[in-house]
């Protein structure tokens, strides 16, 4: 079999993904700061918001997964990200218990979009331009929930914390690099 | 204190291994803690009646098929208990993991940030996530109260409050309504806390919720601390003056 | 009242009745009422009275007749006549003179009545539970007078142990043996609690007691109350039984006035008291210590035991609480003897029990069968096997806290150890017969349902334990189910039944466990359908073109 990238097939491949989440979970990966150095001499990164791919890779070693599932397209990815990752992380409360885009669950998904679309507005739409203002066409539907990730798919490793700090991130892939199955509780928890 | 010492007998039992000896009529919850053996509670405090509702504290007891109420079952001679085992272990976390898909217990946005007794469970019972359909039911915030505020979402049902209020202030304004997962803290006749006209306003039942149910008002995240020392305390006192 | 008027009373009444040429008796039950069994009665006596017959025809409403599906039931004379209606009065009282009125007639000689035997409901459709004097014509309070006039405490909890009688509400305790352990306490005050907060969905037997023969429960608690040494009763009824509440009220209060109850009973320096106190319709308030509080004016919720409300009972007093049906067998036992009773039912099983027939069968109603009897006889003899050609699957005994017999053990004996052995209970004695169309994960939802709504709330397991599992069961039932749905669902009743509060928690889990127990398949093929359905979307996913920024 013959390849131009043997170099790189042999490092351990990661992808993040962001769903429907406020990115700080991203952001306490960024907080790694010097160690991203590092880590980039560890693994190849092959699809994240911070790099440039749209679509993702068809076999990732550890998926790193920030926010809940709130949206078909939110439902779409994971499924996607199931099947093409040997390890999925739920990176986050938001992706591990729903956290604040669950906090929508308490209403009718109607309710929502009136509150934030219709109540709101300066001049009160009539019917037929609230049809036009709400986010029917167009964007991913909503689903009738926010749901954590483990709920529409398999997730091997929890990590809580909102967000989990970059020490825990850093903990959490280092050992999964050495070949061990790290126990998040011992450096983070939910809310933290 | 000769009337104490000719009634008590003193008993000789096992936790864990360790061979203890303890005065009659304690519960093996009360001689574990004396003897710094760890049993998770939620609904026990001391200084308030058992209420055994938590089922955190379930214990093997030798010879016994059941399990049993650390809290609610008195040490007899020659017991062996057994406080912790992965059988155990699971129960545990099942129980706690189903407070947190009861309600909306969502951490990172409540005033007991850091300073919650259901937080810190599911710390201690290394439990990352709920593995139960979570009910995200819509709950009822009572902002009435000068004061303070109960945050229904961020109740577990423990009823600290309850009976602190009925215990030791002997005030008798909360209690519980409904039934099952409908159940709900109350004051009075299911007035608005601030309506109330027996709440004495003392506050203690905030002191003992272990979340972030009960809290002062203008509290921001995480800033909500409780201070339960006062409970022991009072009961001394009340033991005392009997 | 002195025991000579007793017996006088029931002389007087006997020979009363006696004179009567015929005797109309007709079911005044819920059951029966529900179908205007109280017209028929009316109309019957207008007949009679037209016809100028009051001395020689006796007419009057009686409790239970059992065949409930086939009701309203009329026994005259000899015969009985079923689904009677409110016009049928004329011919019925034309028909004493003549012959039977073949269309209406029920077979007594059919299995269904053939089969049973009546200790508890021996009175049950004799009596007038209305009539005090007509009770006491029927034996009533008989047994009452032996025990105060001939036999100590000590004796009385002999013979109640010697019977082998164990309590009817479910567990099965040794009623002996409790009431011993209430009589050893010390104190002066003591209570006694009748529970007849039956609860369980599809049963209806204690209803039928304090309906039918209030006073042979009355008797019995009388009886409990000397052997124990407790002055104060509490008859703890559901509101939901306002005829049992109607019927129990005018009974106590015909007893306080013959003074069968009240001070110095029999002349005696005995006494007993009864009140009653109704549920506001909480199962969990059959539970004892729930009852109890309940009783006491708060919240209806359990509390761990020990201590047992042997010791610790209702206002902190020691306290004896037994079944309806359990105080109902003690008459006959003081009346007829330990060994009598003891020679009914098998050797740790004596006497009989009340069942509730209910579900997918030919004979609905109430049965009372030694115990022992084989489930197949219930079924297929009594109950008249399943209607519609359709096949037997499963019955469901002891209701939300029980569980499921299959038909491959339709012949194990019906006793508390061998349903227990498969995996169900006695219970206080329902049973709901399941046909071949039924599917039995519905059948657990369905209990499940129950329990979930019935959960007081104070413990987690049992109050989010029956949310979680409900919404599991729903989740496999509406063919949404993963293969790790099934199994949280098993780890969820093991800690359930382990780790609750009461016994409504501890025995939630029961139809779950024992439909999984016999009918594991039909869980695997709901899960197997949604797994196929699942496996299509799958497939989509995984083929070569991954587009993820836009969705169709």
């Amino acid at each position: 079999m013959t390849t131009t990238t043997t170099a790189t097939t042999t490092r351990p491949t990661v992808a993040t993904v962001w769903l429907d989440g406020c990115s700080g979970c991203h952001m306490s990966l960024m907080d790694l700061d010097e160690r991203l150095i590092t880590l980039a001499g560890l693994v190849d990164i092959l699809h994240s918001p911070v790099v440039d791919p749209k679509e993702f890779p068809q076999s990732v070693d550890v998926t790193l997964v920030e926010g809940a599932v709130s949206s078909e397209e939110d439902l779409h990815k994971a499924n996607v990200i199931r099947a093409h990752s040997k390890f999925v992380i739920a990176l986050g409360d938001c992706a591990v218990t729903g956290n604040v885009p669950a906090m929508r669950n308490y209403w009718d998904r109607s309710d929502l979009f009136d509150r934030a679309y219709v109540e709101n507005a300066q001049e009160p739409p009539t019917a037929e331009e609230r049809k036009a203002i709400l986010p029917l066409t167009v964007v991913p539907p909503l689903r009738p929930r926010a749901t954590p990730l483990h709920e529409v798919i398999k997730v091997d490793l929890y990590l809580p914390g909102c967000p989990p700090p970059a020490d825990a991130i850093w903990f959490v892939l280092t050992e999964f690099l050495a070949g061990r199955v790290p126990n998040a509780m011992s450096v983070s928890r939910f809310g933290k | 204190m000769s009337a104490v010492t000719s009634t008590t007998q003193s008993i000789t039992l096992t936790i864990d291994d360790k061979a203890i000896s303890c005065r009659s009529g304690e519960t093996i919850l009360q001689v574990a803690r004396e003897n710094n053996i760890d049993i998770p509670t939620l609904c026990y405090l001391e200084g308030l009646t058992v209420w055994g509702g938590c089922r955190l504290c379930m214990v093997e007891i030798a010879a016994s098929p059941k399990l049993h109420a650390a809290c609610a079952t008195e040490c007899t001679e020659g017991m062996t208990v057994r406080t912790t085992s992965p059988r155990l272990k699971q129960y545990r976390k099942m129980i706690v993991e189903m407070l947190f898909a009861e309600r909306n217990h969502v951490c990172s946005v409540c005033v007991s940030n850091g300073h919650c007794e259901l937080q810190n469970m599911a710390t201690k019972l290394e439990i990352d996530h709920v593995r139960f359909p979570y009910r995200f039911p819509r709950m009822e915030v009572d902002n009435s109260h000068d004061y303070m505020r109960l945050d229904q979402n961020r109740c577990i049902l423990c009823a600290r409050c309850v009976r602190v209020c009925g215990e030791i202030e002997g005030a008798h304004t909360k209690d519980v309504k409904g039934r099952g997962v409908l159940s709900a803290i109350i004051h009075d006749l299911d007035e608005p806390w601030g309506d109330s006209q027996t709440c004495t306003g003392c506050g203690k039942c905030v002191n003992v919720c272990p979340t972030g149910a009960l809290t002062h008002r203008g509290t921001a995240v995480g800033e909500m601390t409780k201070k339960t020392e006062f409970l022991p305390y009072l009961t001394l006192m009340r033991e005392v003056k009997l | 009242m002195k025991p000579e008027e007793l017996l006088a009373m029931a002389d007087k009444t006997s020979s009363d009745l006696d004179r009567y040429e015929h005797r109309i008796h007709v079911c005044t039950e819920s059951g029966c009422i529900s179908v205007q069994s109280d017209v028929l009665l009316k109309n019957i006596g207008e007949e009679v009275k037209r016809r100028n017959n009051q001395d020689k025809v006796c007419v009057k409403g009686v409790g239970c007749m059992g065949l409930c599906c086939n009701g309203p039931l009329v026994r005259v004379d000899d015969v009985m006549y079923q689904f009677v209606k409110p016009e049928h009065a004329g011919v019925i009282v034309e028909s004493l003179s003549a012959q039977p009125i073949q269309e209406l007639l029920c077979d007594t000689g059919q299995p269904f009545f053939a089969r049973q035997k009546l200790v508890v409901r021996d009175n049950s459709g004799r009596v007038d539970p209305e009539s005090l004097v007509d009770c006491v014509a029927h034996g009533a309070y008989q047994a009452l007078l032996k025990v105060l006039t001939t036999m100590t405490p000590q004796q009385v909890i002999q013979e109640i142990s010697d019977s082998g009688l164990r309590g009817r509400g479910g567990a099965g305790f040794p009623t002996g043996l409790k009431w011993s352990m209430v009589a050893k306490t010390g104190g002066r005050d003591k209570y006694l609690i009748c529970n007849g907060d039956e609860g369980d969905p599809g049963a209806f037997m204690d209803r039928s007691v304090m309906e039918g023969d209030p006073h042979r429960v009355l008797e019995g608690m009388a009886i409990a109350a000397y052997a124990v040494g407790a002055e104060n009763g509490v008859i703890y009824v559901r509101a939901e039984y306002p005829l049992a509440v109607k019927r129990l009220t005018k009974a106590i209060n015909m007893a306080r006035r013959h003074e069968l109850l009240g001070p110095n009973i029999f002349g005696t320096n005995f006494n007993f008291n009864i009140e009653l106190r109704l549920g506001a319709g909480a199962f969990v308030c059959g539970e004892e210590t729930a009852l109890i509080a309940s009783v006491e004016g708060k919240r209806g919720v359990p509390r761990p035991r020990p201590p047992y409300p042997a010791n610790y009972g209702l206002f902190g007093c020691p306290t004896l609480i037994n079944n309806v049906e359990t105080y109902a067998n003690v008459a006959p036992i003081i009346n007829k003897g330990a060994a009598w009773f003891a020679q009914i039912g098998t050797e740790k099983s004596k006497g009989t029990k009340i069942f509730a027939l209910t579900g997918k069968i030919r004979n609905t109603g109430l049965i009372e069968v030694p115990m022992g009897i084989p489930l197949r006889d219930i079924i297929y003899d009594i109950a008249g096997g399943i209607p519609d050609g359709k096949a037997f699957k499963a019955v469901q005994t002891g209701g939300p806290s029980g569980g499921c017999i299959p038909a491959e053990l339709l012949d194990i004996t019906v006793d508390y150890e061998s349903l227990a052995k498969a995996g169900s209970i006695m219970g206080s004695g329902g049973m709901i017969v399941m046909d071949e169309t039924s599917n039995m994960a519905d059948v657990a939802r369905f209990f499940m349902e129950f329990c979930m709504t019935e959960s007081c709330g104070k413990c987690i397991p049992c109050r989010v334990g029956t949310y979680e599992m409900h919404e599991l069961l729903d989740r496999i039932c509406e063919k949404r189910g993963t293969p790790e749905d099934l199994q949280l669902l098993k780890d969820l009743c093991d800690m359930v039944k382990q780790t609750s509060l009461c016994g409504l928690g501890q025995s939630a889990p029961n139809p779950v466990l024992s439909t999984l127990r016999y009918f594991e398949q039909e869980y695997q093929n709901l899960i197997a359908e949604a797994q196929a359905a699942r496996g299509q979307v799958t497939q989509a996913i995984t083929g070569e073109h991954i587009e993820l920024e836009v969705l169709p």
